[in-house]
Parts: C-alpha cells; sequence; structure tokens
C-alpha cells in the first residue's frame, strides 16, 4: 500500500508546531498504525531525520498510551479500539492520513504527537482511590455484591485513561474518565465509606486542571476503546449533586 | 465560599443550572403554545383573546412571568460562560475533526442554536409583548378583551418577520431535541427503564413544539391577512 501521511511536528511544548507530509510506499495492511509509523521513523533516521515522537507501551490494547488523532477521529476509524489496534487493512491504497496530537489545554504537547497526560494522574490522586491497608484478601463470601453490580463496576474499571474521551469532546471534557473512576469505586462496599469525599474532591481537580464542561453529545463514549457508557456520567452526576446536597461535610 | 456557592460553580452544579432553568422554560413552551394553538379555532380570536388577557393581567402569571423572565436570563448568562471555558479547554482546535461520525450536529451546535433562538426571541418580545404591553392599548374586540388577535393578524402579515420566525422556530427545535434528554442526563437521571421514556418525550415535545408554532404564522399569512 502507498500511504501519503501529514503529521503534526512540533519541538515542544513552547514551539508552534505545523504538518509535515510524509509519503510510504511500502505499507502492508497486516501492519497495525503505530507498526507503520515504526516503518516511517526508520525512514526518516536513514534520512538523517528527526523521528516522529508518539506514545504507545502495550501494543495490545490495555495501556492507554497511544493516542494519535487520526482523520479526525480520537485512535483512528474502527469503534473500540486504540491505535494499536487499528489496522491498515482500515485503510485504502493511496489514502492520505491526517494525524494530529490529542488537543486540550490540560494535555498539552511535549513533542510531536506526545501529549502529557498527568492531569488525569492528578486527578485519580485526589480520591480516585480506597484508603483501606491491604493485607491478605479476607472471605470472598463475606462481601456479598450482586452480579449487576459487579459487571457495572466492572465495565467501568475496564477505563485505561487514554484520555480520547477528552480528545473527542468538543468541550475538552473528561467527564467519561472522572465519572469510571468514581462509578467504579463508588459502587462496591470497599468504595462505598470514602463515596462523597472522593467524588467531591476528583470533580473539584478536574475543573481546576482545566478540562471543560459536559454537555451530553456522547462523542466521548462513542470513541471510546474500551466502550465506557455515559451511563456512567448521568452517574457522576447523581453521586455529585447527592454528595453536595445530602452530605453533613461541605463541598 | 459556603457548600452551596461551591456546588453550583462547579461544572456539574453550572449543568444543573443549565438543566433546571432549560426544563422550567420547556414548561412555558408548552403552555406558550397551548394558548396560542387557540388562535387557529374559526372564532374571530374570541378564546385566543381571552386567554391572551387572562396570561397578561392574572396577578399570580404576573408573578411567574418575573421567574420566567430569570430563568431566561440565568440560562442564556450561564450558557454564555460555560461556552466560554469550554473553548478556553481548546486553545489549538483540530485540522481535521470528523464530528458526526461521533455525536449529531444539534448536540455539538447548542450554543448557535441558542444564540438564533435568542436573536428570534428579541424580536418576538419586540413585535408582541413590548408592543401591547407598553407601547400601544390594544384595541377591544367584539367581546370587550383587548384584541391580541388583530396584532397577530398584522404582525403576520409580513413575510420577512415570518422567514425569521420560522428559523427561530426551527433552531428552538434541534435545541429542544437534544437539550431536552440532555437535561436529565445532567441531572443525574439516565435509567435503563426511564431514559428510553424520556428520550421519547424528548423527541415528540420537539416536534410538537416545532411544528405547534411553526403551522401558526403559515396559517396565518395565507388563511388570516388583515382587511385593507
Amino acid at each position: 500500500m502507498k500511504i501519503t501521511l501529514k503529521v503534526w511536528r512540533q519541538k515542544n511544548s513552547k514551539e508552534k508546531g505545523q504538518f509535515e507530509t510524509y509519503s510510504l510506499n511500502s505499507v502492508s495492511e497486516d501492519m497495525s498504525f503505530l507498526e507503520m509509523f515504526d516503518v516511517l521513523n526508520e525512514q526518516l533516521i536513514r534520512e538523517g531525520k528527526d523521528p516522529v515522537a508518539f506514545d504507545h507501551d502495550c501494543r495490545e490494547g490495555i495501556c492507554g498510551m497511544c493516542s494519535m488523532y487520526i482523520n479526525g477521529r480520537a485512535h483512528g476509524p474502527m469503534q473500540g479500539t486504540t491505535t494499536c489496534q487499528l489496522h491498515m487493512r482500515h485503510f485504502n491504497d493511496g489514502d492520505t492520513i491526517v494525524v494530529e496530537p490529542w488537543r486540550a489545554e490540560p494535555f498539552p504537547v511535549i513533542k510531536d504527537l506526545v501529549v502529557n497526560r498527568s492531569a488525569f494522574d492528578r486527578i485519580i490522586a485526589s480520591g480516585g482511590y480506597v484508603s483501606v491497608n491491604t493485607g491478605n484478601a479476607q472471605d470472598a463470601n463475606s462481601l456479598p455484591i450482586a452480579k449487576h453490580i459487579a459487571d457495572e463496576a466492572f465495565a467501568a474499571a475496564a477505563c485505561i485513561g487514554c484520555g480520547a474521551c477528552v480528545a473527542a469532546c468538543k468541550n475538552s471534557s473528561a467527564m467519561l474518565f472522572v465519572s469510571a473512576k468514581v462509578s467504579q469505586l463508588s459502587m462496591l462496599p470497599q468504595g462505598k465509606p470514602e463515596r462523597e469525599s472522593r467524588v467531591v474532591a476528583m470533580v473539584k481537580k478536574m475543573d481546576e486542571e482545566g478540562f471543560g464542561n459536559c454537555t451530553n453529545t456522547g462523542a466521548c463514549e462513542a470513541e471510546c476503546p474500551k466502550e465506557i457508557s455515559v451511563m456512567n456520567i448521568a452517574r457522576l452526576n447523581r453521586e455529585y449533586i447527592r454528595a453536595a446536597l445530602a452530605s453533613e461535610e461541605d463541598v | 465560599m459556603s457548600w452551596f456557592t461551591h456546588m453550583m460553580t462547579s461544572s456539574i452544579g453550572k449543568k444543573v443550572v443549565m438543566s433546571v432553568t432549560g426544563l422550567f422554560l420547556c414548561s412555558f413552551l408548552l403552555v406558550h403554545l397551548s394558548i396560542n394553538l387557540l388562535s387557529l379555532l374559526p372564532d374571530n380570536g374570541l378564546l385566543f383573546n381571552e386567554a391572551a388577557h387572562f396570561m397578561s393581567s392574572n396577578p399570580l402569571i404576573r408573578t411567574i412571568e418575573i421567574v420566567l423572565f430569570a430563568g431566561f436570563i440565568i440560562h442564556i448568562a450561564q450558557s454564555y460562560f460555560i461556552t466560554r471555558s469550554n473553548q478556553k479547554a481548546r486553545p489549538v482546535k483540530y485540522a481535521v475533526n470528523a464530528g458526526n461520525a461521533n455525536s449529531t450536529w444539534y448536540s455539538r451546535s447548542m450554543g448557535i442554536l441558542g444564540s438564533l433562538v435568542l436573536f428570534f426571541l428579541i424580536i418576538h418580545l419586540r413585535h408582541f409583548w413590548i408592543e401591547s404591553r407598553f407601547l400601544t392599548e390594544l384595541p377591544a374586540d367584539s367581546n370587550g378583551t383587548p384584541d391580541m388577535y388583530t396584532l397577530m393578524i398584522e404582525v403576520f402579515a409580513n413575510p420577512i418577520y415570518n422567514i425569521i420566525y420560522l428559523l427561530g422556530v426551527f433552531a428552538l427545535g434541534y435545541h429542544l431535541m437534544h437539550g431536552f434528554q440532555s437535561a436529565w442526563r445532567s441531572l443525574g437521571i439516565m435509567h435503563r427503564k426511564y431514559t428510553p421514556v424520556i428520550q421519547g418525550i424528548g423527541i415528540a415535545f420537539s416536534f410538537f413544539i416545532t411544528l405547534g408554532f411553526a403551522i401558526i404564522p403559515v396559517f396565518f399569512y395565507f388563511f388570516r391577512q388583515p382587511n385593507q
């Protein structure tokens, strides 16, 4: 396959970036999108040019490192896939593909297609955990959890924190990410003791980081590689309103 | 700041304000349209005039009118601040963005649709509310009630106003198509049993409001021309 790539090149967070066009002549349709970038970088290194910086780690769709806004969509055109799982067979010979980094104020570009997603880590650090001492796992029967609750918490816990929801949202809202984390913990008995303080702290941090406000367009759910449901966003709203209005603690 | 201010100024609190005011304005639309549809009756507008007079003179309704204006102002002002902060959250725009692949165009255009509705609303208030309340004393109809009906006939004889009116109504329709169900979600109400019902009501409500309001200027323009 012959592929033309228009890739966003930016030296660092300070300098302005621009698109560069590259041609690849022998792309295999069995390659993943990232493997195509490996080929491109080999080519650039041979030409003595600076290779394109992009994030990747596990390359099996579970780590959440790969990003890339491909032809106007987070992680490219396929539903429920990360960029590393996107294969070139979904493109046509002779295609021109535009690749940009995630664009959001809280995700500053570090270099080329790599953005700094530490804002997510700071949101997690603000309350996305359970403060109990670890030790031996207790008997499973001492913590009965209904099957549908366990399933829903598990579905929310599938979030890999890749940031596609923020990237795809017209408002750069982080609500899908935060709602997945809040849901996962608040539905299970271990997360219940900190249910109110957690949601209040995480929403506060999310706002401080400069993410936008959710307008329920549903773009996040459509672009999420783990297909996290927007039901979680409604649950986050509910949890927050409940914590603010009903809890004895201040917001 | 008190806990209440904290809550209401958070991103979720701001959306709660949008949804509560939005749903309140929906209830206003329903009352407004119900009364307007009376103008289609073949009674020279007598019943419509009576209803319009009741709405502009009853002390309870006049009090709610103040709440209604507050609702409009809060909804509009809040949307302005939310839009501003949303734009700030993405200073560098995408060169290519395939929005239609993941969301409806009207869900992404609530600000533009709302602005069109606001533009129409100002003209609309000038033609009816300001005209009848402050500028002119409406003449009495055959029952002795202030004749709003004749004012409607005069205004809707203007094709340019009718086009603006229809544009405003259709912008409102799409605004409601996303806004109605979105409001419930912002309030945290999303449920496997009830959300399909809310979505169904939202679609029916949007169609009813849009077509109901749209039929009036068309009907008046073609069948209720003013007497020369």
